[in-house]
């Protein structure tokens, strides 16, 4: 059995260990905001925190979960928003929004790590992360603004 | 009887909307189309709030109530209901509308609730394509807003004893002047609901100077909820019972299955059966593909038991289709005389003349969407009747499709619309929709189909794989007297109508025929092409490839003229003037050509205000870097871009900036357009660098974002400045304008700044280094 923490919350998980964390969240604990992309790793759009880093949670299976704290989307903040979606939310990035979810964890992760990114630094983090309607120059803006907001 | 009707007066407040005591119902179609003898008690009203989805799917709210029509709906505490019936894939339809209408109603905007439409052909056309919302709409929602505005003038006005023309509206409230009495819209909600609604020639439209909120723009009503995870899309839709399926489908189109073995597939835990999908009849249309399903309790199990399907294919006529060979046809078609399209003085005689000729060839290959959100969809089949839940683009094509998929009347089939997590174009098409009702149907219980992202690449409806050759004979000072343009693609009729192989009206009234350019012979032709796969709308469609050929050629001319490309390019668009098309049935994407003429002082503006922004010609270039410049109109809207590259010695492209000027007439929401155009610039990019989907005995050979891919942060533009041209004209599309003048505009910055000439698409097929 497999034990873990989501959002908070303690888990259990019996079924397959081999089965993605992604679709543990999305089907069975009804976890929606973590979207599916490409289930390779290549988009980002299931990025979630596993113990504090930003992982794809498509290709993670729930056995490299087990004893893990994974946060996702809906877990980011306790109370009213994260500064990295306030951040969001103030520079008006997106526009259709599938992609966000992994976009802002990612961001997260990032700004937990460093503090005041570069843009090189931004680029190294976010470029995993596919947007299809172009909002990267708002992704920029608003980690940067983030930045701001947490220093 | 007015269009507009009091439809609280009708006893339709059922179920859900019984809380609203005001509703006004619009209506566009004939009367035979009545609300009143409409299917009461089967549509769902989609309170979306909190969750972004509607909430029959969260929360299994009744099906009861029933929206006739696309309305405003005002509560007794004041809170006003406004439909949207245009689909939210991103460009911010789902704000922008209602925003007009709350402007006329002299609503709050922080006390509007938003309701997304399920399918209704009353509504008129809900198809969200073609960048064509705000247009359609715009008059309709002021009318619809300013009529219940009145309604609730009167209303007051009755009540204080007064004359309404004593009255006016003041955010939310009605205010009598002379005696400085208020009454809230919520308060005056019930008296209003009693009154006629008065006709159309009784509404007084606010003037300009009175709008609130048109021009301003108001940020996405999803925007929270969005960036929280709460929002709901195709993908996140769940009902309760519902199981999980994920189809294997013909890998060649018009392929069908010849034997299955399920064996493996069956004992994946999780998995409770294998279901075989009949392929479409042809002409495929927006049916589904057909295939085998497999049906589990999660998406994981249903993806693992596909893998595990053994099945042999019959291939079927298709399988003849190779990229490289048909590539080779296409160009010699493009070659060869064609259909005629448009025709000016007479090239022939002036190519006779001799002198200088120019001629180039370009190419662009099939591109794939490659929406974020793959399609998904959830179907229930009940007592003979399905609802369905889609990330669609168009809910009346699920109706008609899942209705013949089913044999059922289409007043039977209710589609619910999610949001989109993107579309351009490929949600127009309903296929995955149909897959989830035909499963369901065969299964007894809701079923949600999950396309992966290698479905969704291989088995889309891909942008017509192009060939244009350019021809022009040029004068002394390198301006042509004749110039010749003929094209070979694979039609979107071909998904339609069999055997269809010549671009249709609409396509070729896509920045061809309509070509802007002052030459005093001037050809247009179209050539034929066999399409092989499913072909579609992409995002700006036909105007891509037209873009692509048009701009790049002119900017060969204007190199080999020796003349500044900006100065060149206003030189062939010519002196201020309106270009009437009329004679060769020029669709004008639906539009009026006396409210969206072809107005080359506009073209030029565009060309103009692009220059000086990005400051062309004005900075001292370093070595590897360059700018480009495009124009083009398209969905009534003209746009300039200015793309500056830097490209290193090994070849790599990054792009600093671009600047992008856009005359779409009168703009509702610049927030939300801005936007569009900085996300355009970066569609465009990705079109220009790395689109290409291509074929092997048929089959795709891309498959997911590796091998197709679209442009990531460090590929896009650094920084797109984005800047509305003022003026009152009518409102022009804005979804799609953007893409077409920014890749031969980022391809001429490469000419720019490598001296290497892009005539085939994508950049990544070429060597840029030294």
């Amino acid at each position: 059995m497999i034990q873990l923490r989501v959002n908070g919350t303690d888990r259990q998980f019996e079924g397959d260990p081999e089965m993605p964390l992604l679709w543990y969240l999305r089907d069975m604990l009804e976890l929606t905001g973590t979207k599916f992309g490409c289930g390779m790793a290549l988009c980002g759009a299931c990025t979630v925190l596993r113990n504090g880093e930003a992982v794809r949670s498509c290709t993670t299976p729930m056995k490299y979960v087990d004893g893990a704290r994974v946060t996702t989307i809906e877990g980011l903040a306790r109370n009213g928003l994260h500064p990295v979606q306030k951040a969001w939310i103030e520079a008006n990035v997106p526009q259709c929004g599938y992609c966000q979810a992994g976009q802002i964890m990612q961001a997260v992760a990032l700004l937990q790590s460093n503090k005041k990114p570069t843009d090189q630094d931004i680029d190294e983090a976010m470029s995993g992360n596919i947007c299809r309607c172009g909002t990267y120059q708002r992704i920029r803006a608003a980690i940067k603004s983030a930045a701001e907001g947490i220093a | 009887m007015s269009p507009i009707q009091n439809v609280s007066r009708r006893g339709f407040l059922k179920g859900a909307l019984s809380g609203a005591t005001f509703v006004l119902a619009v209506r566009y179609l004939p009367e035979s189309a009545s609300a009143e003898t409409g299917p009461l008690g089967s549509g769902s009203r989609l309170e979306t709030g909190d969750s972004g989805l509607p909430s029959d799917t969260v929360t299994g709210l009744n099906h009861t109530a029933f929206h006739p029509n696309l309305f405003v709906g005002i509560d007794a505490d004041g809170t006003v209901y406004i439909v949207a019936h245009r689909s939210e894939m991103g460009t911010g339809i789902r704000t922008s509308l209602p925003l007009v209408l709350a402007d006329e109603l002299d609503a709050d905007w922080k006390r509007v609730k938003i309701e997304q439409a399920i399918g209704d052909a009353r509504l008129g056309s809900q198809d969200t394509d073609g960048s064509q919302s705000i247009r359609g709409f715009f008059d309709v929602m002021r009318q619809a807003g300013a009529t219940a505005r009145l309604m609730l003038v009167q209303a007051a006005a009755a009540q204080w004893n007064v004359s309404p023309a004593e009255c006016e509206t003041d955010l939310h409230t009605v205010v009598h002047r002379q005696s400085g009495k208020k009454l809230g819209y919520g308060e005056l909600a019930l008296a209003a609901s009693k009154l006629p609604v008065p006709a159309k020639d009784q509404l007084k439209l606010k003037p300009q100077t009175a709008w609130r909120y048109i021009g301003k723009g108001a940020p996405s009503y999803d925007l929270t909820d969005v960036c929280t995870g709460k929002a709901g899309f195709g993908m996140d839709a769940r009902v309760p019972g519902m199981v999980y399926a994920s189809i294997e489908r013909p890998p060649v189109l018009g392929g069908q299955v010849k034997s299955v073995d399920d064996k493996e597939a069956l004992k994946v835990a999780g998995v409770s059966q294998t279901v075989p999908v009949d392929p479409f009849k042809p002409p495929h249309a927006m049916q589904q593909l057909g295939g085998v399903a497999v049906i589990a309790d999660n998406t994981w199990a249903a993806l693992q038991g596909r893998r595990r399907l053994k099945i042999e294919w019959d291939h079927g006529a298709n399988a003849v289709y190779n990229s490289d060979g048909f590539k080779k046809e296409l160009q010699e078609a493009a070659r060869k005389p064609g259909k005629v399209a448009r025709n000016v003085g007479d090239v022939e005689t002036a190519f006779a003349k001799g002198g200088k000729v120019i001629e180039a060839e370009y190419y662009v290959p099939h591109l794939a969407h490659a929406s974020m959100e793959p399609p998904a969809a959830v179907a229930e089949f009940r007592d003979g009747k399905v609802v369905a839940w889609a990330p669609t683009q168009n809910p009346q094509a699920v109706q008609d499709t899942v209705s013949k998929a089913l044999g059922i009347p289409k007043e039977d089939v209710i589609c619910n619309v999610t949001l989109l997590g993107g579309g351009f174009g490929r949600k127009s098409m309903p296929d995955y929709v149909a897959e989830a009702a035909i499963l369901s149907k065969r299964v007894g219980k809701p079923v949600k189909v999950v396309w992966t992202r290698e479905d969704d690449i291989k088995f889309d409806y891909y942008h017509a794989v192009s060939a244009m050759y350019m021809k022009a004979a040029v004068d002394a000072g390198g301006k042509p007297t004749a110039w010749l343009q003929r094209s070979a693609f694979t039609p979107i009729t071909s998904s339609f109508v069999p055997g269809a192989n010549y671009g249709s009206g609409g396509e070729l009234g896509m920045g061809w025929v309509d070509i802007p350019f002052d030459i005093a012979n001037l050809r247009v032709e179209n050539g034929p092409a066999t399409a092989h796969v499913r072909i579609g709308w992409l995002r700006s469609v036909a105007n891509i490839y037209h873009a692509f050929a048009i701009q790049s050629f002119a900017n060969e001319l204007a190199v080999a003229a020796g003349r500044d490309p900006v100065d060149y390019l206003l030189d062939l668009i010519g002196q201020p003037r309106v270009i009437n098309l009329k004679d060769i049935g020029y669709q004008n994407y639906g539009s009026s050509a006396e409210a969206y003429p072809i107005d080359t002082a506009r073209i030029r503006r565009v060309v103009e205000m692009a220059a000086e922004k990005s400051r062309w010609g004005k900075q001292k270039l370093g070595k590897g870097s360059g700018m480009g410049i495009a124009v083009h109109r398209s969905f009534v809207t003209t746009v300039a871009s200015v793309v500056h590259v830097e490209v290193t010695d090994d070849g790599k492209i990054t792009i600093p900036r671009v600047d992008t000027v856009v005359d779409a007439g009168m703009v509702v929401n610049p927030i939300a357009v801005k936007a569009q155009f900085e996300g355009a610039a970066v569609f465009g990019t990705s079109i220009a660098r790395t689109g290409e989907i291509t074929a092997t005995a048929g089959k795709i050979d891309q498959s997911n974002f590796h091998n197709y891919r679209v442009s990531r942060m460090t590929d896009a533009p650094y920084q797109t400045n984005v800047y509305l041209v003022e003026n009152n004209a009518a409102p022009g599309g804005v979804g799609e304008p953007g893409v077409p003048p920014m890749v031969p505009a980022l391809c001429n910055a490469v000419y720019a700044a490598t001296g290497k000439q892009i005539r085939e698409l994508p950049l990544s097929k070429h060597k840029l280094g030294k």
